[in-house]
């Protein structure tokens, strides 16, 4: 029992925003009398905030390294202009447009980053500037007008479903078989992962409380499957969502650049110091950022079905706020993929959960206002007490 | 005794690990210019500290009777208010604001919270012209010299109706000019009644100036002196540098081999101040097996010049170059500098050589990840091997590999700076005071430590502050003084008297 106790303090953060979201989706579930976990709108909170949800692993790591990125809702409408552009003026295949513009987004992240990392102009500067500079450009591009409708196949990475190749009927097998796969990918790696660190007496946790945990994440995954299957199958969108967060996940913790980000933002004179290349580090961080955008912007304008002048309006800060609430710190050297997932989705469910209960949009701002900083304030309050 | 105006008395002070202050008694008189001195460390900082109130009343033992009347201070508002007043080493002025401005920042003529700038203006213009200024009142401090902004802050002082003038270092940054015109103002103003405490590593000052002196080392009072004709340089040293070596020292028998590194006309250039030369025409080595020793008092450029040597990691370099078992090396970027076998243990380890809010294991492997990679991924099985080996050669305590460094102790946070270095493999290790603020018993095991890599063939580099610890672990010892190299020993023909000589020469050679 003490194991445990020691492991909630340790993790207080990590546990503090699962709680708030199984919290939330519970309450919101008992408010909406079972809408909220109906399997159409599961189906809807994952496609709505997908966006969202790319742009915070994205931001998480730009955060980690102590600095902010403020223009990425302005990127993202900018890339979905051009994609736009591509693709309904000028009437090039999908293909080489989505690459051309996630290139697009590599050099406005470039661009960037130069300002940012070897001029050392703020960050805040920097992409405050890049927020209106893209803004203005894609009212350019758009000439102020709406571009519409996309080919068809552009819009299968955004709002379609993996087909049901087994067709079991009222069951989308395809989505059970994922689930299946996915559910056996976790328990291995989790025992690996436990068999690697038994070697070395490095074992958090006890094995009861271990099997509690692989347990308990696995039937959630089972019955997340099983809302999807019911419904229409598994978006591919959250495919890409699963691939994004399990390869930033593993960047970020078992690679050199991975590392030298986390020391680059938790103390960057030590880090200097340590041979860490600090300037490369943080160049790189915001052409990631600009791809990432880029593939939002695409996302975003594919579900609309349009390019519109208004697209990503306020995305940076759902962004920030994700990346925020999900643990990371705004002074750098603190932050995971996971958490900015989860920071998405309990800003995700907010929305969504109040949606259905008819409040206003007026309200909705004002609530998620307050739990941004509730959260950060629990946080702090939080360390001081710990000393 | 009766005119006595600041007593304090059995002061002790702890922080987590060190006792900075231990019972220390501080008597000053009415009208004195009573000089505060000690090697750094030696307490005197934290002594005004708590004088002033930076470190309130409750976090330090002992009491403060000031005119008379025990002080309880909690806060620097309520020192200032009695009339104590401390001038810090680092100036605390606002290089945005001006003279005017700065000297009543905090402490502005004003009615019902509107300034009156002609009255402001008006006492500056006063204040100005009785601490012998010549600049006017609206310019910007960033334009005025670092002398003229040492007398702002003496005139801000005044301004408050000082009582007590507490200067910690004030001519550290100074020429001789500005210095001297420093000091005849100190007189000036005793003879209008103020007290002054002076802090001064320039001993010379001290016995021009002062009344008493009194003697700090390792935070304890050695004796207060009083300074008639008969006192000399020579006796305050001794005082202050006089302390039995026990056997903290580890033995040493060093089998010394060739020359591994060679620094040669090495000319840096300040990091801020463009023309201003921290190391100037430099010219040093050390060989195989040496632990080498770096004396120097604060502000010579020790710290300085390693880091300029590490990569180019402050300053400019002017010129010079560096050789490496004869041949020259790039060392240009630190990243150079570690493949090249160069390791540097910086002074302040929170700052410059840890992140402190990741674990003990991070910390350790950070400077030689590929190493532990395959390609770019890191093989976790051998962090953690090579992270435990550390733990266990350098008796880290910790509950886990996985702690974050920032809780640990200061000795155990050095251990994991040097782990992160020693797992770079140098030739060349270089430590900026690798036993500031730690307890006695991890000195000594990390001189041992020293010991153990100086017989693996690899030369160590110690820059310190304390005289004792240089002669007790050193095979020979250069001072420098203003960016010069002003001496060479071998440990066995140097003393403390020497060394200090040596480390306040004047720089050109010559005593």
């Amino acid at each position: 029992m003490n194991n445990f106790k020691q492991l909630i303090t340790n993790n207080i953060r990590k546990f503090g925003m699962i709680v708030a979201l199984v919290g939330i989706v519970v309450i919101f579930q008992i408010l909406t009398q079972g809408i909220l976990l109906t399997p159409l709108n599961i189906t809807n909170i994952i496609m709505q905030n997908s966006y969202v949800i790319i742009l915070a692993i994205g931001m998480v790591l730009v955060i980690i390294t102590g600095e902010i990125d403020l223009s990425v809702g302005s990127v993202a409408a900018f890339v979905g202009a051009i994609a736009g552009t591509l693709m309904i003026t000028w009437e090039l295949p999908v293909i080489p447009s989505i690459i051309i513009s996630l290139l697009v987004g590599a050099v406005i992240g470039a661009w960037q980053g130069f300002w940012v990392a070897y001029v050392k102009v703020p960050a805040f500067i920097v992409t405050l500037a890049g927020m209106l500079l893209f803004r203005g450009l894609t009212m350019v591009v758009l000439n102020g007008r709406t571009l519409a409708p996309f080919p068809s196949n552009f819009r299968i990475m955004s709002s379609e479903f993996m087909p049901d190749l087994l067709n079991g009927g009222s069951y989308n097998m395809m989505a059970i078989i994922i689930g299946i796969f996915a559910i056996i990918v976790y328990v291995y790696s989790e025992f690996r992962a436990r068999k690697i660190k038994a070697a070395f007496n490095q074992t958090e946790l006890s094995y009861s409380l271990f099997l509690t945990k692989v347990i308990l994440i696995s039937v959630l995954i089972g019955l997340f499957t099983e809302r999807l299957a019911v419904y229409a199958g598994i978006p591919y969108i959250l495919m890409i969502l699963v691939a994004l967060i399990a390869g930033y996940t593993f960047f970020m913790s078992k690679t050199i650049p991975g590392r030298h980000v986390y020391a680059v933002g938790g103390n960057e004179k030590a880090a200097r110091l340590s041979g860490v290349k600090s300037q490369k580090i943080k160049f790189w961080i915001y052409v990631n950022m600009g791809v990432l955008a880029a593939l939002a912007g695409l996302v975003f304008s594919g579900r609309l079905n349009a390019a519109t002048p208004q697209a990503g309006n306020l995305f940076e800060l759902d962004a920030i706020a994700a990346t925020v609430i999900g643990g990371a710190s705004l002074t750098g050297g603190v932050g995971t993929a996971i958490g900015a997932l989860i920071g998405a989705l309990i800003m995700g469910v907010l929305n969504n959960g109040m949606s259905l209960l008819g409040v206003g949009i007026d309200w909705q701002q004002a609530i998620k206002g307050l739990v941004l900083l509730g959260a950060v304030a629990f946080d702090i309050i939080n360390k001081k007490r710990n000393g | 005794m009766s005119n006595i105006i600041l007593e304090m008395n059995n002061i002790t002070k702890e922080f987590p690990g060190v006792k900075a202050l231990d019972r220390v008694n501080f008597k000053v008189e009415k009208g004195e210019i009573h000089a505060l001195v000690g090697e750094n460390g030696a307490g005197k900082s934290t002594l005004m500290k708590v004088l002033s109130g930076v470190h309130p009343y409750g976090t330090y033992d002992g009491d403060i009777v000031f005119e008379g009347e025990t002080c309880r201070f909690e806060e620097i508002n309520q020192s200032e208010a009695k009339g104590i007043v401390i001038i810090h080493q680092e100036l605390a002025l606002i290089p945005e604001l001006s003279v005017a401005e700065n000297v009543f920042l905090g402490n502005e003529r004003a009615k019902k919270g509107i300034i009156n700038w002609g009255e402001t203006t008006a006492e500056t213009e006063k204040l100005i012209k009785k601490v012998g200024m010549r600049v006017n009142s609206t310019e910007l401090i960033q334009n005025i010299g670092v002398g003229q902004q040492q007398l702002v802050e003496i005139a801000k002082a005044l301004s408050k109706r000082v009582k007590l003038l507490i200067l910690d270092e004030p001519t550290a940054a100074l020429n001789e000019a500005e210095s001297e015109n420093l000091l005849r103002l100190l007189l000036e103003f005793k003879k209008e009644g103020l007290t002054s405490i002076l802090i001064s590593h320039k001993l010379k000052e001290v016995l021009k100036v002062s009344d008493h002196v009194t003697v700090l080392r390792d935070g304890q009072t050695i004796e207060t002196l009083v300074n008639d004709d008969t006192l000399k340089e020579d006796r305050i040293i001794s005082s202050m540098v006089g302390r039995s070596l026990a056997n903290l020292f580890p033995e040493r028998h060093a089998t010394i081999g060739d020359i591994q590194l060679e620094v040669k006309d090495w000319t840096v250039e300040h990091a801020h101040l463009p023309g201003k030369k921290i190391a100037n025409n430099v010219n040093f080595h050390v060989k195989k097996g040496e632990v080498l020793g770096i004396a120097g008092l604060m502000g010579a450029g020790r710290t300085e010049l390693m880091m300029s040597i590490f990569g180019q990691s402050y300053g400019k370099v002017k010129s010079g170059q560096i050789l490496k078992n004869n041949h020259v090396i790039d060392v240009s970027t630190v990243d150079k500098a570690i493949k090249q076998g160069l390791s540097y243990v910086s002074e302040d380890r929170k700052e410059y050589g840890l992140i402190l809010d990741d674990t003990i294991k991070k910390n350790v492997t950070l400077a030689n990840l590929t190493t532990l990679a395959k390609g770019m991924t890191i093989d976790e099985g051998k962090e953690v091997n090579v992270v435990e080996d550390y733990r266990n050669k350098l008796k880290i305590k910790a509950p886990s590999i996985e702690q974050n460094v920032v809780n640990l102790s200061g000795g155990n946070q050095q251990k994991v700076v040097l782990g992160k270095w020693m797992f770079t493999n140098p030739d060349i290790l270089i430590l900026d005071e690798p036993t500031r603020g730690i307890d006695v018993g991890a000195k000594n095991e990390i001189y041992k430590i020293m010991n153990t890599l100086a017989e693996e063939g690899k030369s160590i580099i110690v820059i310190s502050s304390e005289l004792p610890e240089l002669l007790g672990t050193c095979d020979r010892i250069y001072t420098l003084n203003n960016g010069h190299i002003t001496g060479d020993f071998m440990v066995d023909e140097a003393d403390q008297e020497k060394l200090m000589t040596y480390m306040t020469a004047d720089g050109s050679g010559k005593k």
